[in-house]
């Protein structure tokens, strides 16, 4: 792998730039694999990534039927935050806070991770007791939180409506200055980068057709390039989770749904964190282009055409304007929509599946980008070990046959 | 944007007025006291999640206030019928051979945000 560097900058610039080497191969498939990872998003990479640079396990093929990171690692409103309730989910969120603050250095990849801070922002008074209690939770299991009230709120973000004739007043909000945004698409090419350069084969444009089964046991994938084998094989597929797992002839809990997000036309630098709601629920931040980057809740229904209705978006930009009433006039550029796989308790799914040496790891719903390096670390050390890591041992499929649920529906920051 | 016609008014009225309220024809267990922990979580939690004809149930919150099912493409997001609360779907993924399946709208510029 060429790594990059100021100093290649400058060698580069020598030859126009031409000379640089391909960030990662398009391999033919081998008949055989140890790992085959479905799905080329920035989960399943990561995964791929850890594999093969901490677990030694090198012999691996990503399977992506479109092309890398097109789902919705290039779909989200990239925000990065740790503060959740349980002590389950803030296990595991935690342990990916601690990976983004290295992950540019180890992928020698600039992924422009930006600690700008999040606030969650409260508008009544069950929202700052649920605030006080999360950002305590939060203490208590080693993760930076503040909580604010409507002054410090207005002090960190001048150009809110602050006051107190707002329909919603803001009350206070909840404060994590290690959170922040990151650049997504950076995400997916980088640790692409990086597990090929430890010798995984991406194989894009390769779509799974079926799974290979004999006797509970999986032993390889069919695909539209033909069959590839394996005796593990790990599923990251977000929205179109439900239709691998009735390939494997098993049910998940999940709902795929729409959800939507927009970006302005770029305007100067107005806004230099993250502002979430709840309450009037809608997100906003601004990327280093200028614009800003706006999301909220999922479409009510079932879907998996990656577009919403416009109702949804008009609920939002109410929401927007009801906190920024300055945006009131900033035109909208472009408006998407991707499929998040959303589970009844708002938590993600990692876990065994009914069939032997299958694993799933899913229903990320909307707040997946965050978990990229966490969730592709402990899913890579399950895999290699043959055995569900201990941050991941309380996500299993089967807690909604035990009943013990992980309800983050208040930590989530989108309504389900 | 939906325009959807609500079984129980005999018209067409645009989405806003309705909420989709989950899978249509669920049956909860005669005995939930005989149900395995396993029998119970799949009613509770496990729903059909197909990709491709969906029925489900809709809500007309903000006009007759009743529920009815739709049977929906989850993917063209074509509706292809409404119809009232304890009637059967004439429409099925099985009766729809092959399946209508629309080319799935990809949003390249949307990468970019």
């Amino acid at each position: 792998m060429q790594r990059y560097s100021g100093f290649g900058l400058v060698k580069h610039a020598l030859s126009h730039h031409e000379n640089w080497q391909r960030q990662w191969r398009n391999p033919t498939p081998k008949k055989q694999y140890d790992v085959i990872i479905v799905g080329g998003g920035g989960h399943g990479l990561a995964t791929a990534y850890y594999l093969a640079k901490e677990f030694g396990i090198k012999n691996v093929a990503v399977i992506e039927k479109g092309w890398l990171g097109g789902g919705n690692t290039a779909r989200n409103t990239t925000i990065v935050r740790s503060n959740y309730l349980w002590d389950e989910s803030a296990a595991l969120y935690e342990h990916s806070m601690k990976l983004w603050e290295g992950l540019s250095q180890d992928l020698n990849y600039n992924v422009m991770f930006s600690q700008r801070g999040v606030l969650n922002v409260g508008h009544t008074l069950q929202d700052m007791r649920d605030i006080q209690r999360r950002v305590n939770a939060n203490r208590l299991n080693g993760i930076d939180g503040e909580v604010l009230d409507a002054k410090g709120v207005q002090e960190l973000v001048p150009i809110m409506d602050c006051s107190k004739n707002a329909r919603y007043p803001v009350m206070g909000a909840s404060w994590q200055p290690r959170a922040g945004v990151a650049r997504h698409d950076a995400v997916a090419w980088g640790y692409a980068r990086g597990a090929d350069a430890h010798g995984v084969d991406i194989l894009q444009q390769t779509e799974v057709t079926g799974f290979k089964i004999r006797d509970g046991q999986i032993y390889g994938v069919h695909t539209n390039r033909g069959d590839i084998e394996a005796k593990t094989v790990g599923c990251v597929a977000a929205g179109n989770s439900s239709v691998l797992a009735k390939m494997g002839g098993f049910k998940l809990p999940l709902e795929s749904h729409p959800l939507q997000a927009l970006v302005s036309e770029p305007i100067k630098p107005i806004l230099d964190t993250v502002v979430m709601s709840n309450h009037v629920h809608g997100y906003i931040s601004q990327s280093d282009k200028g614009d800003l980057v706006i999301g909220a809740g999922i479409d009510g229904y079932n879907g998996y055409g990656q577009r919403g209705s416009y109702p949804t978006v008009e609920h939002t930009l109410q929401a927007i304007v009801e906190m920024f009433p300055i945006f009131s006039r900033v035109r909208m550029n472009r408006q998407w929509g991707g499929i998040v796989d959303t589970c009844p308790d708002a938590c993600p799914i990692m876990s065994k599946t009914p069939v032997k040496g299958l694993y799933f790891n899913c229903g990320w719903g909307t707040g997946g980008f965050k978990a990229t390096p966490g969730s592709g670390h402990v899913f890579a050390a399950s895999l290699a070990k043959g055995e569900m890591h201990p941050i991941a041992e309380p996500f299993s499929m089967f807690r909604f046959h035990s009943g013990a649920l992980i309800d983050e529906h208040g930590a989530a920051g989108v309504a389900h | 944007m939906f325009y959807i016609y609500c079984p129980y008014c005999g018209e067409h009225r645009e989405e806003e007025e309705f909420h989709p309220k989950g899978q249509a024809h669920i049956e909860r267990p005669k005995e939930p006291e005989a149900c395995s922990d396993e029998e119970w979580g799949n009613y509770l939690f496990f729903r059909d999640n197909p990709r491709g004809v969906h029925h489900e149930m809709w809500v007309h919150a903000v006009g007759c206030r009743k529920f009815f099912n739709m049977t929906r493409h989850t993917v063209s997001y074509e509706i292809l019928e409404t119809y009232k609360m304890g009637e059967q779907p004439s429409i099925t993924a099985d009766s729809q051979n092959p399946p209508r399946e629309t080319v799935p709208v990809s949003h390249p510029e949307g990468v970019r945000a």
